[in-house]
């Protein structure tokens, strides 16, 4: 019996958590891929870009509540996704036009057109903040739990409750049916071959006919994609600030990279490594060790590795040992 | 003098930009503007040697500048002799454990081949030490932290004046970018740009959680100053018949003696602190201006030809026998000097520690739009982006508050729109910036004053 307490004690806080938080890292972490992979440039406004969505996101839901839609025990924000996403991908055209294809016109180095998106980021900062405020915002509504721990525990008769909330099912749900739709885009459809073709080799992709106005256009809308639900389910799991989202650029990047960086999949398996390191290595096993080891060996201390204050440093050192060691990421394959 | 002109104009017109501050809304602010933007100046100037001279992208100031305002703390706080007596043993214990580390480490690494062997050694050796570490260090950091929390809490510096912590600030930055150079600079450059945040990032947050070392999120308040206090100055004698000097004029038209008292007494009030801030901008400005001097010269020394040749083709300098990692090295470890100088600078103007207050949009990108905006590779380019960006950064919430309100002159003022705009005012400043840097970007890539390399 206390076998299954401490499985059901670690699923509940470490698998579940992990894996939710994973999705939404892995949704960022493939939109910087993608943007890295085909234009070529690290984008600073990564964590602002999914703001900027996650904001126009909201707006909808409320728009949506003051007329009463919704959609029962699922949140509202699910049916706001399109039309924020429609919002986002036009955002990013507008600024491609107006800020990042003169650079990329040019043949710029990739630093310069970094530089250009910590302007796109100061821009994109104040935008949100204008217009939604620096604050704290809950738009989730809907059932919050589908299982809760009291009712695990008298359906199991376990001392360990299990409680899952409906945001993280619809985290992991969401992701796996994007995911998969964005893998058979990428890999069956001729588009996405000749994105492929296109980040390969630029001139042999221009060669063989690509046009790569339209790969570039079709990556900002997908990148808007991704940047609009995966900051949507953030925010739903969590809560939206401007603030965090921007800090939450430092996990996906180290995402990306850890994967492999212009590696959609690497990414994807980016997200999770980096989520479950986070949570493993700063959980205190105390209560885990309490029900598997017998009485007398029971630890004292927390037995947690790092404390909860060193989460976002775990990341960033596996970041720094996988570019230290294995630059390339540790997903070894094809770019793209 | 001719083709200096672009140079004297840009900086005349940023002077009368503060004097008019000064006249329009006060003293006090433009002295404190002033003073920020040379501590933004000698930041810029940092990141200009990296970036202007040698190519080399560094976006861990943050990093850097919070480690020089460790050295401010470390330097000036008094040692509280309490918590020393009952941690320290075992702090100076890990201190010992941590070089035996770095000693074996060494050790391995120069004498056995390069192999997976070697590296699950020493990462083994890594893990290992930091359990030991933890466990060494755990009782002695609950001791230290228990020592009336409320006051202190944390081991205290060295108690000494706190204008020696500009150069201890230099040493620890320094010594950050050598660990960092060492490890990073191979990478690739956007590779380098995220590395070097992630780490400034971990930097930040060893600052924000040691509280034995720094005091944490609690922060560390009233430390010395190099420069008098306003309440001494208040009472001093000297201090009121200069102010009373100095006005005269304007107290010699009040007859009334109680009247002229304490208009006197309002004006030494006001003195006081503007003095306080001379005294700083003195400080600051003799920095800046010896900072100047030694870059100026080092950019137009052998070593700065050869720093634009490296910069310029990489391989062509390798070729001609330059040792390209090693200058790379030497010219990242002096910028992160600079900066750290100006992080000590600015805690010391502060007064005060706040780690949770170093945050990258502030130390870290527009650091790095003043470098772009006034122009990479020239110093004085760099010095007026840091003191414009700053100016700008500071009036942007006037300026933007100005515009709304011309905007929405027809509108009444309870219109929920103008309510709104007027509530967002602060985050004004930061579209000014983002569209400042975008446009000096597209239309003056090389940034208002560009490099100029003359050949004499």
């Amino acid at each position: 019996m206390d076998i299954l307490n401490a499985i059901v004690l670690l699923l509940n806080y470490i698998f579940v958590p992990a894996l939710t938080y994973g999705s939404q890292l892995a949704l960022g972490a493939i939109f910087v891929t993608l943007i890295y992979g085909i234009l070529r440039f690290a984008n600073f406004a990564t964590g602002d870009m999914m703001s900027f969505g996650t904001m126009v996101a909201i707006l909808f839901t409320w728009y949506f509540q003051s007329l009463g839609i919704s959609l029962g025990l699922l949140p509202t924000a699910l049916i706001a996704i399109p039309f924020a996403v429609v919002f986002m991908a036009m955002y990013m055209l507008l600024i491609d036009k107006f800020v990042f294809k003169y650079y990329r016109v040019q043949k710029s180095p990739p630093v310069q057109l970094a530089m250009v998106s910590i302007g796109v980021m100061f821009v994109t900062q104040a935008v949100v903040r204008i217009i939604i405020g620096p604050a704290d915002q809950r738009f989730f509504d809907g059932q919050k739990f589908i299982i809760k721990a009291g009712e695990f525990k008298e359906m199991t008769g376990l001392n360990e409750g299990l409680a899952i909330k409906s945001t993280q099912v619809i985290t992991i749900f969401v992701t796996i049916i994007l995911v998969s739709v964005l893998f058979w885009f990428l890999n069956k459809t001729k588009t996405g071959k000749s994105m492929k073709a296109y980040s390969d080799n630029e001139d042999l992709a221009l060669l063989s006919g690509i046009d790569p106005k339209r790969i570039v256009m079709i990556t900002w809308i997908i990148a808007g994609i991704l940047a609009t639900i995966g900051g949507v389910l953030y925010g739903l799991d969590k809560s939206f600030k401007p603030f965090t989202y921007f800090n939450n650029m430092l996990p996906i990047f180290a995402a990306a990279i850890v994967g492999g960086i212009g590696n959609p999949f690497g990414a994807f398996l980016g997200g999770y490594v980096i989520a479950f390191s986070e949570i493993f290595l700063t959980y205190a096993y105390k209560k885990f060790f309490m029900y598997v080891l017998p009485e007398s060996m029971e630890p004292e201390t927390l037995v947690q590795l790092l404390s909860t204050d060193y989460k976002f440093a775990v990341s960033f050192s596996i970041l720094v040992i996988v570019l230290l060691y294995r630059p390339s990421g540790i997903f070894k394959g094809k770019v793209l | 003098m001719r083709k200096n002109l672009n140079v004297i104009a840009a900086y005349s017109i940023m002077m009368v930009l503060i004097i008019l501050v000064g006249i329009f809304q006060s003293w006090n602010i433009a002295l404190s503007i002033f003073n920020m933007c040379l501590i933004s100046a000698v930041m810029t100037m940092g990141a200009n040697i990296q970036w202007g001279y040698a190519g080399l992208i560094n976006f861990g100031i943050m990093g850097y500048t919070a480690l020089g305002g460790l050295a401010a703390v470390l330097i000036s706080v008094d040692p509280i002799q309490e918590a020393w007596r009952v941690g320290g043993f075992d702090i100076l214990m890990c201190l010992w454990l941590i070089i035996v580390m770095v000693l074996v480490i060494r050790f391995i690494l120069k004498n056995f081949q390069k192999s997976k062997l070697r590296t699950y050694g020493i990462a083994a050796i890594i893990v290992a030490g930091i359990i030991i570490i933890r466990i060494t260090a755990e009782p002695g950091i609950e001791a230290i932290e228990a020592v009336n929390p409320a006051k202190t809490g944390f081991l205290g510096g060295l108690g000494l004046p706190i204008i020696f912590s500009w150069i201890v600030g230099a040493f620890f930055a320094g010594g950050l970018a050598f660990i960092v150079g060492k490890v990073a600079l191979g990478l690739r450059a956007d590779y380098l740009a995220i590395a070097t945040l992630l780490i400034s990032e971990i930097v930040i947050a060893i600052i924000k959680h040691e509280d034995w070392l720094t005091r944490g999120v609690k922060n560390v308040i009233g430390l010395k100053r190099p420069a008098p206090y306003e309440v001494d100055l208040q009472t001093t004698d000297w201090f009121i018949n200069l102010v009373e000097k100095f006005n005269s004029g304007k107290l010699s038209l009040i007859s009334n003696l109680a009247d002229r008292q304490s208009a006197l007494n309002q004006l030494v009030i006001e003195g006081s602190s503007v003095f306080v801030k001379l005294c700083y901008s003195g400080l600051f400005l003799v920095v800046v201006i010896i900072l100047l001097i030694l870059t100026q010269k080092a950019l137009y020394s052998p070593w700065g030809r050869m720093m634009r040749a490296i910069r310029d083709n990489e391989e062509a300098a390798n070729a001609m026998g330059k040792n390209v990692v090693k200058q790379h090295l030497l010219i990242f470890i002096l910028g992160s000097a600079i900066v750290g100088i100006a992080g000590a600078m600015l805690v010391t103007q502060d007064g005060l520690f706040t780690p949770g207050s170093y945050r990258p949009m502030r130390y870290t990108f527009l650091i790095w739009v003043m470098v772009i905006v006034g122009g990479s590779g020239n110093n004085f380019g760099a010095i007026l982006g840091g003191f414009a960006v700053w100016f700008l950064w500071i009036e942007a919430a006037p300026i933007a508050l100005f515009l709304i309100n011309l905007f929405t002159a027809s509108m009444s003022d309870t219109h929920a729109l103008k309510v709104h705009l007027i509530e967002s005012v602060p985050y004004f400043r930061y579209l000014m910036m983002g569209l400042g840097l975008l446009l000096i970007m597209r239309y003056r890539p090389k940034g208002i004053l560009p490099e100029k390399i003359e050949i004499k």
